[in-house]
């Protein structure tokens, strides 16, 4: 049975100078790295650890920005035997007292024993070091001074069962941060087995990603997949990709690039914010699946997209789409390869007021559902409702997943994985339905915002406002709203202040943004300051986030419509 | 165009600011009533996000015709709109 070590080793020893890896960074020249480079560069990592005590089987939070350090240090994790877990970098815009916040909570719960992370940050995490778990800070620049071990022998990660957990994946926020979903290397294996083939990959194949390795998408699509099955990536970083969109299709163009995954807000973004001189030239014939995947998912941005790109060679039969998470290791289901995307076009007031999705007839008002798939091999998909009860057919309700590359456990949070079970299956906290054995994407259960693919929880960023001067504490509400314009949610706080002056009023809203753009690198769309009573409660005294929804939508829905 | 052209060379640096900040409000913000000052932090206060960054870069390039690399959209070149500014200026200037 293999593990990563064993495949990764493999590799190193049937193909040892294949090219598995064109790293770009903007204003510098592309890194071509081989598999004998790849075992090279990790296995200084990997004898840093050894050499530091830390074992198999024990985590390694690495922080460090995009680059082949963190790619290194990634493998070299592994093959130490050790589990990797990658903690967003802080950047400038980040408060560095949110981020320490964010920081212990990830190691208070997930117990690592070693951090890696560059030089300058290491006062960053001086106060972690009476941390018992902890053993060692090991930092990158020294890492770098020792020479490469290649020999397999050396590697404990060889020792490793397929049962044996092999990775932590985070969301982002305390709260993200507090859940680590643990994968074993029998998981993720039979995830790209069955995802290989949904998507029919092969050897022809070369995967071009933008998106950072914290995510799913990111991490396994477009990082292990590639690397542990043979198939080039051409990889970017998230920070130059954000300032310039075109460099993805300028990749695609000159790598002749044929799979790349985006999250729903980049199809908006890319149509919308790349300049004609940028893409002048590029040919996007290339690309035989464009995968929609990580948050609700439109018909405008494809056609958008497909508008915008379609004169640069991309094909309309590239569009996909698909359902995944990470505590499936990543997808459920699949669309879109090789066939268009199936579109339910349904009555909009019927899946509103009833919930049921029936198919668009007569009435006044329609809604086109893209469809999120099939289950992909060894996945099942069931709906039910507020009971647990299987649901008809158009019928929605919660999404309930089972396969065999189910997570392991939240790690060391028996409470959290015995909560999000139920005899086998887990409760994705999603809402949709199935018709003609195709799932459909409605929204959440679970108070979930995301914005550009990227999990935000409420309660985070609740709490921020909460610590503002002249706000209730407690007495705020954070929820999301799609924008079409965007293709992504937009940020709604609601909070109740002591005096509703407009002067005061306006510092506030001010302080509120300033803060909660600092510890979730998100803007906020509009801060609603409202007097005492407005927040409806629940019975218990909580405040219900979705009954704050829709009152705010009712009130003050022109707001938002008016742009 | 000439015009236009000479109008900006004429463009003093508060009207630079002004026309920027403005354009951040309502178009990136979406709250035109904030006023912006010239030397309140943009980028490192997090009132921008990284998304808007290149809306930014196009709204300055639809302002003034010149052209804000993405290399250059950070906290090292520029934070604040007395600091846009003169790289407004510079570019307008040529």
């Amino acid at each position: 049975m293999p593990t990563f070590t064993s495949v990764l080793l493999d590799n190193n020893k049937n193909i040892p100078d294949k090219i598995i890896l064109h790293l770009q960074k903007a204003g510098g020249e592309d890194l071509h790295i081989s598999y004998k480079e790849l075992i090279e560069g990790s296995s200084r990592y990997s004898y840093a650890l050894s050499k530091s005590g830390i074992k198999p089987g024990e985590v390694v939070v690495i922080i460090l920005q995009h680059g082949l350090d963190l790619i290194y240090s990634y493998f070299g994790t592994i093959l130490n035997g050790s589990i990797p877990s990658i903690m967003p970098f802080l950047t400038e815009k980040l408060l560095p007292e949110k981020y320490r916040h964010d920081l212990n909570s990830l190691i208070e719960i997930t117990k690592p024993s070693g951090i890696i992370t560059f030089y300058e940050f290491k006062p960053e995490l001086t106060q972690l070091e009476d941390n018992s778990a902890l053993k060692k800070i090991l930092i990158v620049e020294e890492i770098n001074q020792y020479e490469s071990k290649n020999g397999e022998n050396i590697f404990s990660g060889l020792n490793r069962n397929p049962d044996d957990i092999v990775l932590l994946q985070h969301s982002s926020g305390t709260t993200g941060l507090q859940k680590g979903v643990a994968l074993s290397h029998q998981a993720v294996f039979n995830q790209l087995e069955s995802y290989s083939k949904a998507i029919k990959l092969s050897e022809k194949d070369i995967i071009v990603s933008w998106l950072p390795l914290y995510h799913d998408m990111g991490l396994i699509a477009s990082f292990l997949m590639p690397i542990l099955r043979g198939i080039p990536l051409v990889l970017m970083s998230p920070f130059d990709w954000v300032r310039a969109p075109h460099r993805l299709f300028k990749a695609v163009s000159d790598y002749k690039g044929t799979l790349s995954w985006l999250p729903n807000f980049a199809y908006n973004f890319c149509a919308k914010k790349i300049r004609k001189d940028d893409i002048e030239g590029v040919d996007l014939s290339c690309l035989r699946a464009v995968i929609n995947c990580s948050e609700p998912m439109r018909f405008s941005s494809h056609q958008m997209f497909i508008e915008r790109f379609l004169p640069y060679g991309l094909k309309a039969s590239a569009l996909a789409t698909c359902y995944a998470m990470a505590e499936n290791v990543f997808a459920v289901t699949q669309d879109g390869i090789e066939k268009p995307i199936t579109i339910d076009e349904i009555d909009l007031e019927t899946f509103q007021k009833e919930k049921i999705a029936k198919p668009f007839k007569e009435s006044l008002q329609s809604i086109k559902m893209i469809s999120a798939g099939k289950p992909i091999a060894e996945n099942r998909v069931r709906i039910v409702d507020d009971n647990g009860k299987d649901l008809p057919d158009r019928h929605l309700g919660e999404i309930y997943i089972q396969s065999n590359c189910m997570l392991t456990e939240y790690y060391l949070r028996k409470d959290e994985t015995q909560r999000s079970l139920l005899d086998g299956w887990f409760k994705t906290g999603d809402l949709g339905y199935i018709a003609d054995s195709e799932l459909y994407i409605s929204g959440r259960k679970k108070d979930l915002i995301i914005v550009g693919g990227k999990n935000i929880y409420p309660q985070d960023i609740e709490a921020v406002i909460s610590e503002v001067e002249g706000v209730h504490p407690g007495r705020a509400v954070a929820f999301g709203i799609f924008n079409e314009d965007k293709g992504t949610e937009d940020v709604i706080v609601i909070s109740e202040i002591e005096s509703l002056d407009s002067e005061k009023g306006n510092l506030i809203s001010d302080e509120i943004r300033r803060r909660v753009t600092q510890s979730t690198a998100v803007a906020l769309r509009h801060v609603l300051l409202v007097d005492e009573k407005w927040l409806i409660k629940t019975s218990s005294g909580k405040i219900a986030r979705s009954a704050n929804k829709e009152k705010y939508l009712l009130e003050y829905v022109n707001i938002i419509t008016h742009d | 165009m000439e015009n236009h052209e000479r109008e900006l060379e004429k463009m003093e640096r508060s009207e630079i600011i002004q026309l920027v900040g403005s354009r951040i409000s309502s178009e990136i913000l979406r709250t035109p009533e904030k006023i912006i000052t010239a030397d309140e932090p943009l980028i490192s206060s997090g009132l921008i996000d990284s998304f808007s960054l290149v809306d930014l870069a196009l709204q300055v390039e639809d302002l003034f015709g010149v052209r804000i690399e993405d290399f250059e959209l950070n906290v090292d070149t520029f934070d604040t709109l007395f600091q846009l500014s003169d790289i407004i200026l510079s570019r307008i200037d040529q």
